[in-house]
């Protein structure tokens, strides 16, 4: 057997026809989408392809899409550009959001309400009614969890701020991190009823180096990054034409009866997994979850060996164990619905993808016991 | 290819030597990182001043699991005085190098190993 990659959480593989169409960005086509020439106009118009195949896919126009160098940054412009110039802020966001946008909170100024997400993971959409205060300006919640996959209830979500702000002069702005989302979930704007949406080209099958802000007209935002007038001041400097190409491209290759082969597996391991290895459990509610994600944890053995032990056997997973963490501490997520600090320390977690086949998710369910096994005997737990 | 851990940390994980409950135990000792959940427990066996025969039980990383295989096998054969000489810097060594967040997963190891001698100076 081949390299297995189950972690397409983490990163896909560039998409072997995007691969081919954006190749030539790099030598022949290489202009500087800001000159006049001919070059410079050859990278223009590869960059408006771009833009509008992202404003198809998400439903939105073209000049609501601003290009970015990476998720991260993305909601960095969005959540910091939404709080600026705003007095004492109030934010509602969820226990379980990536750090990209806990971090980005948590070094402003504003005061955030983080929504529980109960053992299910998933957030209850009275709350963030609850959480909704006079001087909240912001509310961003993630589509879909990055380590447990729960999908939240975005356009029930958006439907409340939509009535809330009926009756406000200060309106609030709902963001939308869909990084782990748009592959498999409707991503259509105004169903998600959503002012700010980030994405990313790196999970879609396209190139590192791209992602994409969709933001609202008209939706009161500063922007924080300061040069020329590139992606209408939000993101200036020069274009990354290559990635973003990619970007676009990659939108255009993303099917919906992708998510059904995808739910298969992940359905056959998880059924595999709780029935056959004692002391096993899922993390995050199965139901309302991404057709990639799976996430136990294995009492008894610790994450990180798990994964060496399969990377061993050239499977690659990944573990919100502590042990797996620079910080030593274990994810946040699995905290959050409500796991002990062991119980965390034995998560794995695995994600599928485009080009995951059955022989691949045999193989990992043959080799995965005997692991277990013999790191069991080693902890004697 | 650049590789997390050196090869011989994996071989130390994937087959460690020393590892299981020591029924007879003339000193047992227990250690964890309360912080990241790591739990280690050391065995040894003493006989007339020597160490004669040690094992470990480990719920860890690959490193935790690798060091304490690693700790076993250089105490056999020492007095237990000798054994708690043993540094972190001997047991990374013979490991050849270990990422720079594991090294506290062999500080794991000599914690329990120290108490091990402990409780076999107890006991006597
Ligand atoms: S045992 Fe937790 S990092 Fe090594």
């Amino acid at each position: 057997m081949e390299k297995i990659y189950f972690d397409y959480a983490a990163t896909t593989p560039v998409d072997k026809g995007v691969a081919e169409k954006i190749t030539p960005f790099l030598e022949e086509k290489f202009g500087n989408p800001s000159s006049l020439h001919a070059f410079g106009q050859e990278a223009v118009f590869a960059l408006d392809r771009a833009r509008e195949s992202v404003a198809r896919f998400f439903g939105a126009k073209e000049r609501e899409i601003i290009f970015m160098p990476s998720a991260t940054v993305a909601n960095n412009v969005a959540i910091q550009g939404a709080l600026q110039k705003k007095e004492k802020p109030h934010v509602v966001t969820s226990a379980i959001e990536h750090k990209a946008v806990i971090e980005p909170l948590k070094n402003s100024s504003a005061e955030v309400t983080y929504l529980p997400v109960y053992k299910e993971g998933v957030i209850k959409e009275e709350d963030v009614k609850k959480a909704i205060k006079e001087n909240t300006v912001l509310v961003s919640i993630g589509y879909a969890n990055s380590e447990i996959g729960t999908i939240q209830p975005i356009g029930k979500i958006g439907k409340i701020i939509e009535k809330e702000n009926e009756k406000r002069r200060n309106k609030i702005i709902f963001h939308t991190d869909a990084v782990q989302a748009v592959n498999y979930l409707p991503c259509k704007v105004d169903k998600l009823k959503v002012d700010l949406l980030t994405m990313s080209g790196h999970k879609i099958y396209g190139p590192k180096g791209a992602a994409a802000l969709y933001v609202r007209e008209k939706t009161p935002m500063s922007p924080i990054l300061f040069g020329a007038s590139q992606e209408k001041g939000f993101y200036p400097g020069t274009e990354n034409v290559f990635a973003f190409a990619g970007l676009g491209f990659a939108l255009e290759e993303i099917k919906k009866n992708d998510s059904e082969e995808t739910k298969k597996l992940r359905d056959r391991i998880i059924d595999f997994v709780l029935k056959e290895i004692p002391e096993t459990k899922l993390n995050g509610e199965r139901e309302r979850r991404l057709p990639n994600n799976v996430n136990i944890t294995v009492e008894g053995a610790e994450g990180e060996s798990l994964m060496m032990a399969l990377d061993n056997e050239k499977i690659a997973v990944s573990t919100g164990s502590a042990c797996a963490s620079n910080s030593l501490s274990p994810s946040h997520v699995l905290l959050s619905i409500g796991l002990s600090r062991e119980r965390a320390h034995g998560s794995l977690r695995i994600t599928l993808g485009r080009y995951t086949t059955e022989e691949e998710v045999d193989y990992f369910l043959e080799k995965l016991p005997p692991i277990v096994e013999r790191l069991r005997k080693i902890s004697g737990k | 290819m650049k590789n997390y851990y050196t090869k011989e940390v994996i071989d130390r994980f994937l087959n460690p030597k020393h590892f299981g409950e020591m029924k007879d135990a003339s000193g047992i000792g227990k250690a964890g990182n309360p912080r990241c959940g790591d739990q280690m427990e050391v065995f040894i066996k003493v006989k007339e001043g020597k160490i004669i025969d040690a094992s470990f039980r480990t719920l860890g990383c690959a490193a935790a699991i690798a060091t304490s295989d690693v700790i076993c096998e250089m105490i056999i054969g020492k007095t237990p005085k000798e054994a708690l000489s043993i540094t972190e810097e001997e047991m990374v060594k013979e490991l050849k190098k270990l990422p720079a967040v594991k090294v506290h997963c062999s500080s794991l190891a000599i914690e329990g190993l120290k108490k091990a001698v402990n409780d076999y100076e107890k006991r006597k």
